[in-house]
């Protein structure tokens, strides 16, 4: 059950071969077990997760069931579940109990799907290797002493260590894609407005996209049907037909154009994954696909433009983390301004307090064309750059992240480092197109290889078309690390 | 050496949406405190903002209803600032690209001060922009501790920011009182001042004509006219004392303290925020099409100013009645509804019984509406939209005095019954005995014994002294319990004295 495809687990709860509340328990346990070593999440709750498991029994039952009733999720505890323990991954939101469900939660919830815990995350969904989080480091499942990535590294931990049957995650600049590299998982990021942000605690609002994080493209599709969706309660949700991101999953990849932009092959790739990628890519061809190669000129200015963007927007979004009404406040304060001072300095961790600085810095009086003004137009010649490209390609393709999982501390000293691991990543939230990642193989030390894969706007059932094609001809996305209790 | 005053305001006017300006959360005024307060207004992580489609077509009227250019496309930007009564830490308003352009209001400025006469004036309006209000603080009410309620917290607002284009405090409160009858009439806003559905901050400098602007202070939140008339009289005299005797003027913040009618800063310019404004992500840009502006160009009633005009080019009203029946729209409205009730009754005319006139009747409706009725709604303390008669009521009034069947004083006593008791005119007349004598065998026999009972006086009169008319007149309504018809008892008087 624990290797199962969402389909297969479905069909054994209608069939009654295992019951929603055995199933929900199994993973419970497993969390119970692995969780102290692993620490993917910061909260679970048998309690509620089990009520929902038993309603959801009683629809297999009586054959309401649809195709995730009764499967347990894990969900990123960046979105609000009522009555659960909302945290962000921050000291901020330690005690924080979210009274109402994130419009993700409701869609979840409505498709009978049982919440199993809140996965750990980067404070604020700040960082690239779940170091930030309050709540302590998540561990790679493949090697203890590497990160898991982030920002979404609980839920990539979770998937790839069979701690649940498939995860959400929000991506802002490759935070569902560079976990699910680093951790060996599969994971959708799909264009910006497809999941509605009700709900969803913002760091960067015009960047963060909720998305699916599992185990093969086939599930990916499966879990973007439930989440994506209208929402008039988010502004920027696209009011578009509800579409079946499965429907193309088997068409043959024949006259497929794969464009390789040459920027993503350049000086800082590593050896070992720069192996594994063209090596897919080579599969690829074998399935019919042919190459082309094109260039996003403006990518390099990517990851710069992102720490001028992103922060600007989280240091006014984190602003409602004061003090006044919820969440953290200092114990000791002489006076208003000494409380803010004080209940933002202790609350927020070192990551965050730098990108709000950053942030209010660039958005100054003085500073503000100079910095932001100018990343917004740097912004539209990176999105322009995808245009262009996609005049020439399907799907574009390359590595999701420079190298394969780093070391605990490797590049905690250094920001830049850091930042630059999401080097590939980061241009497609610039522009809102949607990305995936796959596994590709394995690298030096064996340690998972993600592929990522970049399409058009509204190009996700193509995607993970692509994505599925290569799944059935390949096995990568099958292998699971050791010592997980298998 | 003379100063010029040089005054320009910014107005908050909360628009009149029965929910908030980005959440479904309602505007009542008044309630416990934070029982208004959702999601959105206590900025719970996660939640976002929703424009309020009623807030834009309100902020548009009041572009039409000034003649401004309205933006095809706005944008919302947020305001950085930490506040308690501010849960997001930012205020979600409109920055470089507003809803409203330049437009022009034109104000009737009469001056309390000094022998002047009532005079036009076109006060420019720079622009209009959409914003969210703030909640409120609530100092005081326990040791130590402020209160928060934010109910009011995301209701509404309309920022109209207007050119330095007034001279004078006087032109200034015009300007606002202009605005604020402006912002009722087209419905957009309920106008209440104690409430602060419109708040005033007035930027007051002062300077030797001909020369720059002077440096400006900008007294915050004025919420009464009266106020705002003592505060800048206060404000120029501080600011010409201030220069005269060599000091020079700071930009800064003050606040107008009503108990000693004086202003004091608040902060000056030094400490003054720097709000980092950007723009919204959590909104799109604002965009009106062509067909947007006409479905709210169609709801626009016709405007005060062009009322005006009517009336006098239509009904021969002089500009001083004009603008007082377009104090308001329901002076107006009321001043209408009589007029038209009134004329449908097919009443002959009041001064000459073969052509019905319009401007006859307006005339006399006019008279009522600016005399009688709102002498009554003063002594209440009403205003017209209280006011407990109707124009069809005050209509059937003045249709009884053009038929001559009560007198005009007879009609106040008509008028005054039904404002306190309520009722139907001709049952008010019947009861109260009020019908107006014109028999004329009963009018000549009254007259006859007034002669006869005054020889002396008519001897008087027939040797020339004519101001004795009124006396006889007197005596004969008085005889008459005032229910002679006067046209009648003139003319039989007349021809009786001359003998």
């Amino acid at each position: 059950m624990l290797n199962s495809s969402l389909q297969q687990i479905g069909s054994a709860l209608r069939a009654r071969k295992i019951s929603s509340v055995e199933l929900t328990q199994l993973y419970l346990d497993r969390v119970a077990a692995l969780n102290p070593a692993l620490n993917a999440y910061i909260t679970t709750n048998a309690g509620l997760s089990l009520a929902q498991a038993r309603e959801a029994d009683a629809q297999l039952a009586n054959g309401k069931a649809q195709g995730l009733t009764g499967i347990p999720i894990a969900q990123k505890d960046i979105f609000c579940a009522k009555d659960w323990r909302t945290t962000c991954g921050s000291k901020m939101l330690e005690n924080f109990i979210a009274p109402y469900d994130a419009h993700v939660i409701e869609l979840f919830n409505k498709a009978g799907a049982v919440n199993l815990g809140k996965t750990n995350m980067d404070e604020f969904a700040m960082g690239s290797s779940n170091e930030t989080s309050h709540f302590g480091t998540v561990k790679n499942p493949w090697n203890r002493s590497a990160v898991p990535g982030g920002s979404s590294g609980g839920a990539a931990c979770a998937v790839a260590a069979r701690l649940c049957a498939a995860a959400t995650g929000t991506d802002t600049g490759g935070s569902i894609r560079q976990p699910a590299a680093l951790c060996g998982i599969s994971g959708i990021k799909p264009t910006y407005g497809t999941v509605s942000r009700y709900g969803m605690i913002a760091f960067a609002s015009s960047l963060d996209q909720a998305g699916p994080m599992a185990r093969s493209a086939e599930d990916l599709a499966l879990l973007l049907n439930v989440m994506s969706g209208f929402d008039e309660r988010d502004s920027t949700s696209l009011q578009r037909d509800k579409e079946d991101y499965a429907r193309d999953l088997n068409k043959p990849l024949a006259g497929l154009r794969i464009g390789l932009p040459k920027e993503f092959f350049a000086e800082g790739l590593a050896q070992d994954v720069a192996g594994s990628v063209n090596a897919a890519i080579a599969e690829y061809q074998k399935l019919g696909a042919t190459i082309v190669d094109i260039s996003l000129p403006n990518s390099r200015l990517a990851v710069p433009v992102y720490y001028v963007l992103a922060p600007a927007e989280a240091s006014s979004n984190l602003s409602r983390f004061d003090g006044v009404r919820y969440g953290y406040r200092a114990p000791e304060y002489s006076d208003l301004a000494d409380m803010y001072e004080k209940s933002r300095a202790q609350g927020f961790g070192a990551e965050v307090k730098r990108r709000i600085m950053i942030g209010t810095y660039v958005l100054s009086h003085g500073y503000y064309d100079a910095y932001y003004l100018q990343a917004q137009k740097i912004r539209r010649l990176i999105a322009q750059d995808f245009t262009d490209a996609f005049r020439q390609c399907d799907v574009i393709m390359g590595p999701t992240s420079p190298g394969t999982a780093f070391n605990l501390g490797e590049k905690g000293d250094d920001p830049v480092q850091m930042y630059l691991s999401d080097i590939y990543t980061i241009a497609v939230n610039l522009a809102g197109l949607p990305g995936m990642s796959i596994p590709c193989g394995f690298g030096a030390s064996d340690m998972p290889v993600g592929l990522q894969i970049i399409g058009n706007y509204f190009a996700e059932a193509q995607m993970l078309n692509v994505a599925h094609q290569y799944q059935l001809a390949t096995d990568h996305h099958d292998r699971a690390p050791q010592n997980i209790g298998l | 050496m003379q100063w010029e005053i040089v005054i320009g305001l910014e107005v908050h006017t909360q628009l009149s949406t029965s929910s908030k300006i980005f959440s479904g959360a309602s505007t009542t005024y008044g309630a416990e405190p934070n029982t208004q307060a959702d999601a959105v207004s206590i900025a719970l992580p996660g939640v976002l903002p929703v424009l309020n489609k009623g807030a834009v077509e309100r902020a548009i009227k009041f572009g039409l209803a000034v003649g401004a250019h309205i933006a095809p496309r706005s944008v919302f930007a947020r305001k950085n600032y930490f506040y308690p009564d501010l849960p997001k830490g930012y205020q979600i308003s409109q920055f470089d690209l507003p809803v409203v352009g330049q437009g022009a209001l034109t104000i009737q400025v009469e001056p309390l001060s000094g022998n002047a006469k009532p005079y036009e004036k076109v006060v420019r309006i720079t622009r209009a922009h959409l914003e969210e209000d703030a909640g409120k603080s609530i100092h005081g009410e326990s040791q130590g501790v402020t209160g928060v309620d934010l109910n009011r917290a995301g209701t509404p607002l309309l920022e109209i920011v207007s050119e330095p284009d007034m001279r004078s405090a006087d032109e200034a409160v015009a300007y606002a009182k202009t605005l604020h009858s402006l912002v009722r009439w087209i419905g957009i806003c309920d106008g209440n001042m104690q409430e602060g559905s419109f708040r005033c901050d007035v930027n007051v400098s002062v300077r030797r004509p001909g020369e720059p602007l002077g440096t400006r202070r900008e007294i915050k939140n004025l919420n009464s006219f009266k106020f705002m008339q003592q505060a800048i009289d206060y404000e120029v005299q501080w600011q010409i004392d201030t220069l005269e005797s060599g000091g020079k003027i700071h930009q800064a913040t003050i606040l107008f303290n009503p108990d000693t009618g004086e202003t004091r800063a608040m902060r000056s310019k030094e400490d003054a925020h720097d709000y980092r404004y950007f723009p919204d992500p959590d909104l799109l840009p604002l965009d009106i099409t062509p067909l947007m502006l006409e479905q709210v160009r169609a709801t626009l009633p016709e405007l005060p100013q062009a009322k005006r005009e009517r009336y006098v080019a239509n009904y021969a009203l002089s500009p001083n009645d004009a603008n007082a029946l377009t104090a308001s729209k329901e002076i107006s409205d009321f001043f209408e509804g009589a007029h038209k009730s009134l004329w449908s009754q097919g009443v002959g005319t009041l001064t000459s019984p073969e052509t019905p006139s319009a401007e006859a009747y307006a005339a006399q409706v006019c008279n009522w509406v600016t005399g009688e009725v709102s002498a009554q709604l003063k002594r209440d303390g009403l205003d017209m939209a209280q006011c407990p008669i109707i124009p069809e009521q005050l209509s059937s009034i003045l249709k009884r005095i053009a038929d001559g069947t009560i007198s005009n004083s007879a009609a106040k006593d008509v008028f005054r019954t039904m404002w306190s008791e309520g009722g139907d005119t001709d049952a008010i007349i019947e009861a109260k005995g009020l019908k107006q004598v014109s028999d004329s065998g009963a009018i000549e026999k009254i007259v006859d014994e007034i002669i006869a009972a005054n020889a002396d006086k008519v001897a008087e009169y027939r040797s020339g002294k004519d101001k004795l008319f009124g006396f006889f007149v007197g005596l004969a309504m008085k005889a008459s319990k005032g229910k002679a018809n006067p046209a009648q008892l003139n003319e039989v008087l007349k021809r009786k004295l001359a003998g």
